[in-house]
């Protein structure tokens, strides 16, 4: 018979780590899924906000995360991806890219993830040129013409980051006007190596083996680009397309009351994957352990017997 | 004997910093290529994998895109 556990925490950001710190100290057997550890903390810049530490920088910050939910032995399933999620009777079964698990109760914390141009070209040319990262793969696109997506805070600090290395970036942003911060946007139009297209959408990203051109359309007429790089940085989703029969909001995130509790009993949310307002490490982490009290609480009262 | 381990990355990327970090952790010894600064190194990589996404790991032969701590691991012979 399949083991059936007290708790699977999906995820392993800020939010799922301190929940396994909490039910590690409250001596759960439980399990943690997750494709990666850190989530968006360990593809943050600089952390200045974060209490303990006045300055600590993404990765540095995820690293620590990581030896704190290390140090419970807790069993991690890393590199492996939540696909389903079904509840009959009592049980949870969570179906993943590499096996089958089931729970009395489930702690979504399964984050966010950047959101897809959904254009022509875009799975193909994905690490070709195409990419959801200016501070990974920045640096390989120096001296070259590249091209940012999008209008917001992450496409401005893109753009900023590129325009130093960069022989000449295009913006492309759909709306009439960019929407990120007034004293990013005074340097990005201040720059010489810098266009602006507003009002325009991006259809599709063309190359050979590489990309080297991008279709783009404005009200009046279509034209081609040519690029090396196209930096897609048009906002987060939310992971919770596994999470079928759960409650969500407009924007697809999990709808969770004060105690992080889903619509369905056993099942609890927390983080950036959920409808909480304000998306911040501090916030995931606390919220994490919000959830994890929740769960112990949902197990004590109904003292499942397996 | 030692196998032959080289990193391509980039110093900005995290999950550069992880798959290095977790190499020293482990003793292994390897050489890291900067793609960002040195244009032979990134060419060879893209050649390698016919992609441009940092890290990428040259262990004896084995291309490994991305960090992927089990197949690092297994391409190590670590347990």
């Amino acid at each position: 018979m399949m083991k059936i556990y007290d708790l699977i925490i999906i995820g392993a950001g800020p939010a799922g780590i301190t929940a396994s710190v909490y039910a590690a100290r409250k001596q759960l057997d439980f399990l943690v899924i997750s494709i990666d550890v850190g989530g968006q903390t360990a593809w943050s810049g600089e952390v200045e906000n974060y209490t303990g530490y006045q300055f600590i920088s993404g990765p540095e910050l995820a690293q620590k995360f990581e030896e704190h939910l290390h140090k419970f032995k807790t069993p991690l399933k890393e590199n492996e991806e939540v696909l389903a999620l079904e509840k009959t009777d009592s049980l949870i079964r969570v179906k993943t890219s590499r096996s089958d698990y089931q729970a009395h109760s489930v702690i979504i914390a399964s984050g966010k993830k950047s959101r897809e141009l959904m254009v022509e070209g875009e799975k193909e040319f994905k690490n070709r040129g195409l990419t959801y990262c200016a501070t990974c793969d920045g640096p390989l696109f120096a001296g070259k013409v590249v091209a940012v997506v999008g209008g917001g805070n992450s496409a401005l600090d893109a753009a900023l980051q590129l325009m130093k290395i960069a022989k000449q970036v295009y913006v492309i942003n759909n709306t009439a006007a960019l929407t990120g911060d007034a004293v990013m946007q005074d340097k990005i139009v201040q720059a010489t190596n810098t266009t602006i297209f507003n009002n325009t959408l991006v259809t599709a990203v063309l190359g050979d083996k590489f990309v080297n051109r991008i279709k783009i359309k404005n009200r009046n007429q279509q034209e081609e680009l040519a690029v090396a790089g196209v930096f897609v940085e048009i906002g987060l989703v939310p992971n919770s397309g596994f999470a079928k029969g759960v409650n969500k909001n407009s924007q697809n995130e999990i709808i969770v009351d004060a105690r992080n509790r889903t619509n369905i009993e056993g099942v609890f949310a927390a983080g950036d994957v959920t409808d909480v307002p304000e998306k911040q490490i501090i916030i995931a982490a606390g919220e994490g352990s919000k959830a994890l009290l929740s769960a112990f609480h949902y197990l004590s009262r109904n003292n499942f017997s397996d | 004997m030692a196998k032959s381990v080289k990193v391509y990355s980039t110093s900005t990327c995290p999950w550069c910093i992880r798959a290095k970090q977790f190499l020293k952790e482990n003793n292994i010894e390897f050489q890291n290529l900067d793609v960002s600064g040195d244009q032979l190194a990134a060419d060879e990589m893209m050649a390698k994998t016919g992609q441009m996404g940092v890290p990428v790991l040259d262990i004896d032969g084995e291309i490994i895109v991305g960090f992927d701590k089990e197949r690092v691991k297994s391409a190590l012979g670590l347990a």
